[in-house]
């Protein structure tokens, strides 16, 4: 039961095989016996998730049912839920309760009547890949406990692969939902920009920023993004689309499929055993009819240093509002308003989340604005218009998600460099605004996850979740659950 | 060489009169409990977003046409970053670098009598942006609360070229452009609460020689500290410079209860505000159409009604800007004078700027809240300009209008047997009796003093207990001492 799909479960449910309260106990009680090891949850409320469940049934009873009533999931601790513990993985936010919801929490919640396990833990702020920057904590990747499970969605990444939860809410502003589901053999989703709502998703950078599902497959994903997706009046950036079933292409065969092999995702800097997964990956695709075209994204290797322009400029100003004034967390002792905003923020903000603030407030500064930020932005457009002239080419793109496997807690926390190359190959996705996924193509020599990613064109996640579907019909990589966590 | 130039442009903050706030839907009504018109989006919690009021919008492209400005096709929301407590985002949403409204220019009139002349300020931009909340330092023991109802109020920052030479030339501008955003309906003008507040930049220089530099004098929010503010700040650089020293840029606050302006920081300690688009909000784009639907629905404009004012009812032009000082005042004249007809336009006038004017005066009332209404009067003004009524008594129908003792003028008129004597034998009569009756004033007038006719006059004018036309009366008593 604890690896069945998201169709199965709600079949159990509304078969009434099985109760939302039954299946939502029996993530709590594995939640309480792994999670204290895990960490993967920072706040949990059994009373109020079980309360959530009762009305799942009662809704079930009366036949007023959707495909994902009753079914439990794992919230990232970035989306705001009314009376819920918020935290973004900061001390900052420790004992913020939001009074309100994010369009995410109500769209899953209250229409589909999904039943929130907890808050899932996350790197501060979703400045991370590796999950280390919680205040709350790091988190255990489930394939092996030595190891990160990724950031910035960490924890429910681990919730997920440990089947500590069906599915996960996940955020990805440079590759957040994709790193770690592929340290994590899961698989993930981030949208088109605009296609989710961002209203009560705490920001980091605002136009880089897009949430989606986290899943074990990409058939659960497709029915998590219909849940998830869809204009929101109260998010500007929001697009106005006419609403469209993520599930209609999964069956689709590949016959004729172009899959782009950008030559810049296959040279140096990427672990051989990580290189062999997706060269396998690429010929199992070719043997369910697609057909292989080497494209080029010439700009890609600026992606990374124009990415940690944009982002931290952003965040340096998303973050300002966390001052210790009306609410959060304050510096107990000050001297005065100045003397309080400085200790709060030296107090409130990790290491990392502080590097960004300064990174970014220095980007954006008198005089060297034009040299960073204007620069910056003119290679966004750059990268942009690769993935434009590569997709005249090809239908999906295809490479590595990330360049390594789940690597040791600790090995990159003292080198922000080395952890900010772990989003090589994902960030220029987030920089053009486009959908990307990943999910899961084998493992490495220790027994570790691997993920491929497909990029699609903007409004084409139809289109990646069927090609991701058709590899999933003929692979059970994704269908592998890590040892010792029954 | 003794000659000093004064330089001043102004930055006027217009709180636009929307019913709800530029970037949230609370609402921006005035005096509510501290904190009960703030969103999750005005307190700026985690997570929210800003959305844009298409009502604020509407306003900068009515102001940006009234002022024949460019108004712009593309303009970009800005972030300006800040710390301060009654700042709940950390940054104030402004625009900075694409304005929505770009140039344009205000007819001022300066000046009265032989004095007065007219000027145009050109504009250099008008932009939208947010208001903060407000830091509240009473009543907290040392502490201090902070209020965000305010925050989030939209405004339209309106900047001028330093076009301006005088306080006088100051004060007309914001004065003209006062009238402006209430005559548009932007703006409801309370100056008391905040709606139209100026900031003032003042230099001084010798003619011929570069602009000085300049102070900026914050939030100034009546026209009489607007021109105190001004004078004091002129006289300051003056002496300043003749004293041989030098003027630092400076933001200065001007204390009303003093007189002075004082600094409050200088340009070593200006921020760095760290503009850049913000990127939770789409770039404002204004269709063509949405301009013309505007323009089609906005009223006749102060400028082009006073000079049909002149043109049309032959008012001169201080009569006519004083009618188009605010749109209700000119409506009310019009339907006056649309009963009176054309040749009752300047008694009209007249009527509205001095009768009615001093009358609602003191009464504390608004022209919209006149007893009298514009077709009353209007009424009562026929009655003039047709000789039914002398001036003197129309002054006594118009009180008795105002104390509704009659829905018009001629229902007063006849009930009170108010008409005025025309017929020439009656006068005569009159004029006969009280000649009969005043020998020694007749015989004062004979030996030349002409003060004694006036008493004659005021005599008949008793004895027909005001009625009778004076200017027949006149008349008829110069024939009588001449025959």
């Amino acid at each position: 039961m604890i690896h069945a799909s998201l169709k199965e479960l709600a079949a159990a449910l509304a078969a009434k095989t099985l109760s939302s309260v039954e299946l939502t106990q029996l993530y709590l009680d594995r939640i309480a016996r792994l999670n204290p090891e895990l960490n993967a949850f920072i706040t949990t409320d059994p009373e109020r998730s079980l309360a959530a469940a009762r009305l799942a049934d009662a809704r079930i009873a009366a036949g007023q049912a959707g495909p994902l009533t009753g079914i439990p999931i794992a919230q990232k601790d970035i989306f705001c839920a009314e009376g819920w513990r918020t935290t973004c993985g900061s001390k900052m936010l420790e004992n913020f309760i939001s009074p309100y919801d994010a369009t995410v929490i109500t769209r899953l919640e209250r229409e589909a009547g999904m039943v929130s396990l907890g808050k899932a833990n996350m790197d501060e702020f979703a400045m991370g890949s590796s999950n280390e920057t919680s205040w709350f904590g790091p988190v255990q990747n489930p394939w092996d406990k030595t190891r990160v499970p990724g950031g910035s969605s960490g924890g429910s990444a681990a919730a997920v692969a440990a089947a500590l939860a069906p599915v996960a809410t996940g955020t990805d502003t440079g590759g957040s939902i994709r790193q770690p589901a592929a340290l994590c053999n899961l698989t993930g989703l981030k949208p088109t920009y605009g296609v989710v709502s961002r209203y009560g998703m705490i920001a980091f950078a605002s136009s880089l920023d897009q949430a989606g599902p986290m899943a074990r497959s990409a058939a659960d994903c497709a029915l998590l993004l219909n849940a998830m997706a869809g204009f929101d009046d109260k998010d500007s950036t929001s697009l106005e689309r006419p609403s469209e079933d993520y599930c209609r292409c999964l069956g689709q065969p590949l016959q004729g499929l172009k899959i782009g092999l950008p030559r810049e995702f296959f040279g140096e800097g990427c672990a051989a055993g990580v290189m062999a997964a997706v060269q396998a990956a690429i010929d199992e695709y070719k043997r369910l009819g697609a057909e292989l075209v080497e494209v080029s994204l010439p700009n890609s290797h600026l992606s990374v240093p124009a990415y940690y322009v944009i982002a931290p400029a952003e965040a340096s100003s998303n973050l300002s509002r966390f001052d210790g004034v009306r609410y959060g967390y304050r510096a107990p002792e000050y001297r005065d308003l100045s003397d309080m905003y400085c200790k709060t923020r030296a107090q409130g903000f990790g290491a990392e989340v502080k590097r960004r603030i300064l990174i970014g407030t220095y980007v954006l500064s008198h005089g060297y604005y034009d040299a960073y930020y204007l620069q910056a932005q003119r290679i966004r457009r750059l990268i942009a218009d690769d993935f434009v002239a590569a997709f005249r080419q090809c239908d999906v793109i295809l490479g590595p998600t990330s360049p390594s496997t789940a690597f040791k807690q600790g090995e990159k926390a003292a080198d922000p460099v080395q952890m900010y190359l772990s989003d090589i190959y994902t960030i220029a996705v987030n920089l053009a605004g486009l959908p990307g996924m990943s999910l899961p193509c084998g493992f490495d020599d220790q027994g570790l996850p691997i993920g491929m990613q497909l990029i699609g064109n903007y409004f084409d996640e139809a289109r990646l979740l069927n090609v991701a579907h058709a590899y999933q019909q003929a692979s059970d990589w994704h269908r592998r659950t890590p040892a010792g966590l029954e | 060489m003794n000659q000093w130039e004064v330089v001043i442009g102004l930055e006027t903050h217009v709180q636009l009169a929307t019913a709800s706030k530029i970037f949230s839907g609370a609402s921006t009504a005035f005096g509510a409990a501290p904190n009960t018109q703030a969103s999750p989006v005005d307190l700026a919690l985690p997570g929210v977003l800003p959305v844009l009021n298409k009502g604020a919008v509407e306003c900068a492209i009515r102001f940006g046409l009234a002022v024949d400005a460019q108004v712009a096709g593309k303009s970009v929301f800005a972030r300006k970053n800040y710390f301060y407590p009654d700042l709940p985002k950390g940054y104030q949403i402004s625009q900075f670098e694409l304005p929505v409204v770009q140039g344009g220019h205000v007819a001022i009139a300066v000046g009265q009598g032989d004095k007065a002349y007219e000027k145009r300020v050109q504009l250099t931009r008008a932009h939208l942006e947010e208001d903060a909340g407000k830091s509240l330092h009473e009543d907290f023991h040392g502490k201090t609360g902070i209020d965000l109802n305010r925050a989030g109020t939209p405004l339209l920052e309106i900047v001028t070229e330093p076009d301006m030479r005088s306080s006088d030339e100051a004060v007309a501008y914001a004065r003209a452009l006062h009238a402006l955003v209430r005559w548009i309906g932007i703006c409801d003008g309370n100056m008391q609460e905040g709606s139209f507040r100026c900031d003032a930049n003042v230099s001084v220089h010798r003619p011929g020689t570069p602009f000085g530099t300049r102070r900026e004098i914050k939030n100034l929010n009546s026209f009489r500290f607007l021109k105190e503010a001004i004078e004091y700040e002129i006289r300051w650089q003056i002496e300043t410079l003749e004293e041989g020293g030098t003027i630092q840029q400076a933001t200065v606050l001007f204390d009303p209860a003093t007189g002075e302006t004082r600094s409050m920081r200088t340009k070593e300690d200006a921020h760095d505000y760290r503009y850049f688009p913000d990127p939770d909000l789409l770039p404002l784009v204004i269709s063509p159409e949405w301009i013309a639907r505007t323009k089609a629905a906005l009223p006749e404009l102060p400028e082009a009604r006073k000079q049909r004012f002149i043109a049309d009812y032959g008012l001169s032009a201080y009569d006519a800007t004083t009618l188009t000082a605010a749109l209700e005042t000119a409506a009310y004249f019009e339907a006056a004078v649309a009963v009176a007809g054309k040749p009752g336009a300047k008694p009209c006038a007249n009527w509205v700027m001095v009768d009615l004017a001093a009358r609602l005066n003191k009464e504390g009332l608004e022209i919209t809240q006149s007893p009298v209404t514009a077709a009353q009067l209007g009424g009562l003004v026929a009655r003039i300009t047709d000789n039914t009524l002398s001036n003197a008594i129309a002054k006594k129908v118009f009180e008795a209008l105002w104390a509704g003792e009659g829905s018009s003028a001629d229902e007063i008129i006849e009930k009170q047997g108010l008409k005025q004597i025309t017929d020439t034998g009656a006068i005569e009569k009159l004029v006969d009796e009280v000649l009969a009756a005043n020998a020694a004033n007749v015989a004062e007038f004979k030996a030349g003093k002409e003060k004694a006719f006036n008493a004659l006059v005021g005599q008949v004018m008793k004895a027909a207990k005001g009625k009778a036309n004076p200017q027949q009366v006149n008349e008829l008593l110069r024939q009588k001492l001449a025959g």
